[in-house]
């Protein structure tokens, strides 16, 4: 009996009326864990029952802790009929499993309701007693760690990084069992919510176990979704990165380790083969590699996956450009070649890594200094697959409230079955080794894994970056002993990791490759695509952007295996259209390198959506982009030959005003001193566009835009017009507004501490159903668009800001219908820091590195006394345009006593303006007070006493949300637990709801709201690396129906302000870190 | 294309005060939207109009969650859905309390019915206050009014407590609950002339004296727990006020009374001669006034009467405010002068009230 879980119900509040004549509820709870279930008294006729109960106990196998959630039932007692339920919560219990996380949950939780929302709330005590488990043979894994964020977390230290781990676990939908047919939607709806939270925690307990048997004791990156395949079943699959942490009790002690990261690299390309580039001839593609197999049922897959057939279908795609430089070339590869004897020589540790990892992949998009060493290019594959039926004959007619609902995974019990979504996987991931092999890596970093779903149809996607990375973490063992045989000395900084992995003379694909514009030493590629965050140590000239690729093609509505085979044909044109697009508007910004780029293949009915974010910088080491040229086909006619050369002026404007508004001005270099060909501007190499009724072209794709500096654009058609036309209609976020989609924003490192996280919901009608791809763009592109101005607009009052983390989704719910969710957060910043620190690169590197990442937030007390931002905010003086109309936000924010006439004052400049009626200007409340200490002393004269009105004492703590893995301003102490909770909202009465935009609305408040409140039960006032990893909307408005589905993740954490760390540091090395949040405006 | 959803949520709460203003004053959202545009915001930030009618949208759509929370202040503080900072919220709850003028006046002393909701029609023509705006203030009124009514204790602290409203706020609020539980009369042509402003500093000196609250302890009569501490005038100190008739119905206490008056005031008022010649008959006014505040029709008609039987005649007379407040201050303190008059406390509870209300009811 290796645990005991005890449970107290204190008290509800807020609970609605569930006796209509005493507009009163007789209300009791049923408190469930496992089979046992325990019940409070019935609190007779009231809204704000106190049950203040006795500790219910519960002794469970921790295997049992792990899988099963709490299960707290609301109900209003009827004597006459049956009890009504008022709502649920669902206590995780994971994080009370591990000794540093919490000690106790306590606190008021949203009693939810998948019909009604949220209805009162529920004061709740939880705790556990673990006994010590001495059995080897243990199915739970209570003890490792996981987290969301996808870096070391600010507080540990990696002593080892094990590697990627995966698991996947599949049942039935309950939604889809015969069952449903009888039951009411709101069982139906709980019966789902509470299979998944228990298919979840089993997920998790498994790889915890994986973990532990790596003899690891943290996931870091873990990723867990769920693919609602419909009929066929319910997958829940997660990834992550395994890792040995070390707790940093004292800051401080790690001061030195982290002084000089760049004397540590080490360039240690160990691979598994001595030759990095095995396939020269087939799927080699350079820095984005596809694969599409299309495996229309069990009997084909084997041979269509592996079958060279398919990857010839693969576009080769290219960031490189043809010219190879030989200078340095023969050195280099003496270099490898030693490495890899000298490798082989010592037993081939390295391999060690690779080999006893199938995959070596890391989920991780930050590192601890000195682990990147190199970065190849985007490495990424897909499938289409044709969901079948989930065989599994266990399950049927189980699903009640019998204990016999274990689950079990698709791997053992249909072992005898080849075609598995294991199978499925494993097939892609080898997909993507090879392509990093290719890449002469070893490793794939920022990898992240992605599933579409339509009817039966699926697309399994999974992308990367190749990278050759230092041993230095990746095995048990000294981290600096004898291992290391060569060094490559003096490294330089922030341009190793972009030095090229591959070997120059056997060079996988066309490459134009330079000397490093920054050692001078190694050659770097002419653009660089990756999945990761820009590495601190990177020198970047200016800022970066936000960069789109937005794609829709129409696609012939199809039945199973001719649908599949029609995505198929389509998604070598869509990667390639995205492509280009990327690459043409990291042009035009006049940038030369891509992170975090995050390419989304949707599929629908009768369309495909393609997606791609990045962040675009420009990197100093690499050489500055060329232009983009115009050519015209037929260069008769003379208007059309003014009209290019006008187009052509426009782009080059734009590039101009980009480079100025990004603030990209790279030192002159002259051409000596590279030493490398710097190719002819003029040279003029056409460019293949990819016509989509001619399929035979679909071999000589060649995406690799190399060969020449000046990007050439071709316009030969009105389709081509208009992709030239969309590439400027992209506008410019407004002055003060910055965007990104990686953790940080390069170029901005004096974050104010002022953060707003949002998501932001729409889905569009397309108004007609013969529509062309043209349209449809157009369509897309407007939609994505005015979203982003929306954004803007809304977030005025923080400028100067900048949107981070922006995470674009796009799904295709039915038909016409197109949905895109964007959650991010803005952060606002310091406009005149910023301004200074542009100015000194090797300042600013240092600065950056100061405040942004992980290793140096090991030691806290240094960071603080030179990145505390000043608050010396400028409000509302510096900004008059903004002043008049939108100035209350931030002023009132800032104020903890808000004085209205102040407001007034501003406020009333333009309402005077539209109000004709003065006699609304009113009187009284305009000249108080907010707060009540400044009130009530003041003009109380001859009054009796007043009780202060209890305005100041909310008892609701602010719980900051932000899917950043640190919180501006402020030091992590301690990581709780993941959340990770999935929610179902039904609703039959939609129009008295407010429509479908006012349920959403209301649905993502309240799941907003259950995070923060399991949040701040738990003692925490944030979470980080918060994701929204799933919405999916359902409507039906002829029946007054709406069902949505949020599956939501992330770090809970406690963070200290800076400034209150400073103060307490001065006092007394305080161990109780009290967070000081009741003072805190922002999220 | 057509949207069919557009939100934006976020972890805190967005509160635009423009917006929320206009949504208080009752405009539909295309009215809003015009407005905004009116304001020249596009040409600020350099939106456009379907950004400005989405975020105006979202807004309302924000307000309009709120609002049922807005209906129970306190609820605000604990619920859990919105997480707005305390500022916020008290900027939220005390706009949403926040009437207007020319509202309030339409409707003070009004029954809190049913009937008064139907006119509010009428009230949004006259006031050009849109009729949602009306709905809004009045439903508020009357929330406030049945929470208060019953209640024990300070009527300022039990608003305050109740809706977390400033201090200012809450004293109108008691003002106005006070007003509709006593029925006072404030829509007579007559009376068109006096703001909110002056009946709620009337209502404030009358509930700090001349209520059971007043008094000081509660009565320990337990019938009189019926009687609310603050909403409702001290019936027993109305009927004590008969006592006072005998100032104006005795002869030669009113003589008496006319020359101590005359002859502290000789000399010092510009209208001296108006005064002595109108002395009795405004001593008679208000010492009738409060003869007759046995009477429920009569308590309605208070200030009717005030401006009848003081503030005109005075005003007629072109009385300076300085010589209103001399004469005044004089008139009640030669009471104590006269022998012949037992009811001294009595008349300084009713004498003290009624000069801070004259002397405020005295303007053009």
């Amino acid at each position: 009996m290796p645990g005991k879980l005890k449970v107290k119900i204190v008290a509800g509040r807020h609970l609605p009326v569930m006796d209509r004549a005493s507009d009163l509820t007789d209300a009791f709870v049923e408190v469930k864990f496992g089979n046992t279930t325990f019940k409070t008294d019935v609190y007779l006729k009231s809204l704000n029952p106190q049950w203040n109960s006795e500790w219910f106990k519960f002794e469970v196998d921790d295997e049992d802790l792990q899988d099963e959630p709490l299960q707290i039932t609301v109900l209003d007692h009827d004597t006459y009929s049956a009890n009504d339920a008022i709502g649920k919560v669902y206590i995780d219990i994971d994080p009370l499993l591990y000794s540093e996380a919490a000690t106790v949950i306590s606190g008021w939780f949203p009693i939810y309701d998948t019909i009604h929302g949220i209805r009162g709330e529920i004061n709740v005590v939880v705790k556990v007693d673990l006994f010590n488990d001495l059995n080897r043979f243990r199915q739970s894994s209570c003890g490792v760690k996981f987290f969301c964020t996808t870096s070391i977390p600010k507080c540990y230290r990696a002593v080892v990084i094990h590697g990627f781990v995966e698991e996947l676990v599949v049942n039935e939908d309950p939604e889809y069992q015969w069952i449903d047919r009888i039951r009411t939607p709101r069982a139906s709806n709980e019966a789902r919510q509470r299979l998944i939270s228990l298919m979840s925690g089993e997920l998790q307990r498994k790889i915890g176990l994986k973990v532990l048997e790596m003899r690891g004791n943290a996931v870091v990156g873990y990723l867990q979704c769920f693919d609602l395949e419909g009929e066929s079943g319910l997958v829940v699959r997660a990834i992550g990165t395994a890792c040995t942490l070390d707790k940093l009790s004292s800051p401080a002690t790690f001061l030195p380790a982290c002084n000089s990261p760049s004397k540590e690299m080490k360039e240690s390309p160990f691979n598994e083969d001595p030759n990095p580039n095995p396939h020269s001839s087939g799927p080699s593609t350079p820095l984005k590699n596809q694969t599409y197999s299309f495996s229309p049922s069990k009997s084909y897959s084997r041979q269509s996956s592996s079958s060279d057939t398919d990857l010839s279908l693969t576009p080769k795609t290219g960031m490189g450009s043809g010219s190879a430089g030989k200078e340095g070339g023969p050195f280099k590869a003496l270099l490898r070649q030693q490495t890899q004897s000298a490798l082989e020589q010592r037993g081939g540790s390295p391999h060690r890594f690779c080999r006893r990892r199938e995959f070596p992949f890391l989920t991780l998009t930050a590192f601890p200094p000195g682990l990147l060493v190199h970065v190849g290019g985007v490495v990424s594959a897909r499938s289409v697959k044709l969901l079948d039926r989930i065989h599994n004959p266990a399950f049927v007619g189980i699903m009640g409230n019998t204990r016999s609902y274990k689950l079990l995974d698709w791997n053992s019990f249909n072992s005898d079955e080849p075609e598995t979504r294991d199978a499925w996987w494993a097939e892609i991931r080898q997909e993507i080794k090879s392509h990093a092999k290719a890449l002469g890596c070893h490793a794939v970093v920022g990898y992240s894994e992605s599933t579409s779903i339509c009817e039966e149809v699926c697309i399994l996607s999974a992308s990367g970056t190749a990278a050759v990375l230092s041993p230095r973490f990746l095995q048990e063992g000294t981290v600096d002993g004898s291992l290391e045989q060569r060094v490559e000395e003096n490294l330089p900084v922030g341009c190793g990791f972009c030095h090229i992995p591959y070997d120059e003379l056997n060079m996988p694909f066309p490459a134009h490759l330079t000397h490093c514009y920054n050692c001078r030493k190694q050659k770097v590629p002419d653009v660089l695509f990756t999945t990761i965050d820009l590495p601190t140590d990177a020198v970047v000239i200016g800022k970066g952007c936000l960069i789109q690729a937005r794609l829709c093609r129409l696609k012939k509505k199809a039945q199973a295996e001719a649908n599949a085979t029609a995505i198929s044909n389509l998604l070598p044109f869509m990667e390639y259209e995205v492509h280009t697009q990327l690459m043409n508007k990291l042009k035009l910004k006049g940038m030369n390198a891509l992170f975090g780029l995050r390419i989304q293949i949707t599929v629908g009915e009768n369309m495909l959506m393609g997606l791609a974010s990045a962040t675009g910088v420009y990197l100093a080491a690499l050489p500055m982009p060329g232009g983009i040229q115009i050519a015209g086909k037929t260069p008769s006619d003379g208007s059309y030959e003014q009209h290019i050369s006008h187009m052509q002026k426009k782009i080059n404007d734009t590039i101009a005003k980009n480079k100025e508004l990004y603030e990209i001005n790279p030192p002159e270099v002259s051409e000596e001193i590279i030493g490398s060909p710097i190719p002819e501007p003029r040279q003029r190499s056409r460019l293949l566009r990819s016509q989509s009724e001619s399929s035979d072209e679909v071999t000589e794709l060649d995406l690799s835009h190399g060969k020449k500096d000046a990007f050439v654009l071709e316009i030969d058609d009105t389709d081509a017009m208009e992709d030239v036309h969309s590439l400027l209609t992209d506008v410019p976020p407004p002055s003060g507004f910055y965007s990104c989609n990686t953790e940080i924003m390069p170029g901005i490192n004096n974050w104010t501490s002022e953060i707003q996280m949002f998501t932001s919901v729409r889905v569009v009608r397309l108004s007609s159903l013969n529509l062309t791809n043209q349209a449809l763009n157009k369509n897309f592109n407007g939609l994505c668009e005015n979203l982003l101005k929306s954004l803007y607009f809304k977030l005025r009052s923080m400028t100067p800001c900048c949107l981070c983390h922006v995470n674009f989704t796009v799904s295709l719910p039915e038909d016409e219908l197109i949905q895109v969710t964007v959650t991010a957060v803005a952060i606002t910043f310091d406009k005149n820091q910023a301004l200074q620190t542009t100015k000194a690169h090797a300042e600013k590197s240092l600065q950056r590195a100061s405040t942004d990442n992980e290793e140096l937030l090991q030691f806290p007390l240094e960071l603080c006394s030179d990145s505390v931002p000043s608050h010396a905010f400028p409000a509302a003086k510096e900004h008059p345009e903004s002043a008049s109309s939108n100035s209350g936000t931030p002023a009132a924010q800032r104020a903890t006593s808000v004085d209205y006439s102040s407001f007034a004052d501003r406020c009333s400049s333009w309402i005077e303006l539209i109000k004709l009626k003065a006699q609304t200007i009113r009187r009284g409340s305009i000249k108080t007070t907010v707060t009540v200490e400044k009130a009530s002393p003041m003009g109380d004269g001859n009054f009796r006493n007043r009780s202060a009105p209890p305005c100041a004492g909310s008892t609701v703590g602010v719980v900051k949300m932000t899917p950043l893995s640190f919180i501006p301003g402020a030091k992590i102490t301690k990581y709780l637990g993941i959340i990770n909770m999935f929610f179902i909202r039904e609703t039959t009465s939609l129009r008295e709801e407010g429509g479908v935009s006012g349920f959403l609305h209301t649905f993502i408040a309240e799941v907003f709201a259950m995070v923060r409140a399991h949040v701040a039960a738990l003692g925490g006032n944030a979470v980080v690396s918060y994701i929204m990893k799933q919405c999916v909307f359902m409507e039906n408005p002829s029946k007054n129906q709406a069902q949505c589905l949020i599956n939501v993740s992330g770090d809970a954490v406690v963070f200290v302000r800076e400034s209150d760390l400073e103060v307490m540091s001065t006092q007394q090395p305080a161990v109780n870190c009290q967070p000081t949040c009741t003072g805190e405006v922002t999220t | 294309m057509t949207s069919e959803l557009d939100i934006f949520v976020g972890n805190t709460t967005l509160i635009d005060e423009d917006v929320y203003r206009l949504w208080l004053d009752g405009y539909s959202v295309n009215d809003a939207v015009a407005l905004r545009v009116r304001s020249g915001i596009l040409e600020q930030t350099g939106a456009t109009a379907g950004v400005l009618q989405s975020d105006t949208m979202d807004h309302y759509r924000t307000f309009h969650m709120l609002e049922r929370l807005l209906h129970a202040p306190p609820k605000l503080l604990h619920q859990l859905i919105f997480q707005i900072p305390p500022s916020r919220q008290a900027l939220l709850i005390e706009r949403y309390y926040t009437f207007d003028e020319a509202f309030v006046r339409e409707v003070l002393g009004k029954k809190l019915s049913k009937g008064t909701k139907k006119d509010l029609d009428d009230i949004s023509t006259k006031t050009g206050i849109t009729l949602k705006s009306c709905r809004r203030q009045f439903d508020n009124f009357k929330r406030v009014f049945k929470v208060v009514e019953e209640m024990r204790g300070s009527l300022v602290d039990n608003i305050q407590q109740h809706f977390l409203l400033s201090d200012r706020l809450a004293r109108d609020y008691a003002a106005i609950v006070f007003f509709a539980n006593n029925r006072f009369e404030t829509g007579k042509k007559k009376l068109q002339y006096l703001s909110f402003g002056d009946f709620a500093f009337c209502a404030e000196l009358m509930i700090q004296n001349w209520t059971l609250g007043a008094v000081g302890e509660a009565p320990t009569d337990p019938d009189s727990q019926m009687d609310d501490m603050d909403v409702d005038l001290d019936k027993e100190f109305l009927q004590d006020l008969k006592e006072l008739k005998v100032l104006v119905a005795d002869k030669d206490l009113l003589d008496l009374h006319k020359s101590l008056v005359c002859t502290a005031l000789r000399g010092k008022l510009s209208v001296f001669s108006e005064m002595e010649t109108n002395f009795k008959n405004l001593s008679r006014g208000l010492v009738n006034v409060a003869a007759k505040l046995t009477h429920n029709k009569d308590v309605r008609d208070l200030f009717v009467d005030l401006v009848e039987k003081f503030v005109e005649p005075c005003r007629s007379d072109h009385w300076p405010l300085s010589d209103v407040r001399l004469f005044l201050n004089q008139y009640s303190v030669s009471v104590h002068s006269l022998d012949g008059f037992r009811h001294q406390t009595l008349w300084d509870r009713y004498m003290g009230t009624l000069r801070g209300c004259l002397l405020r009811l005295y303007h053009d």
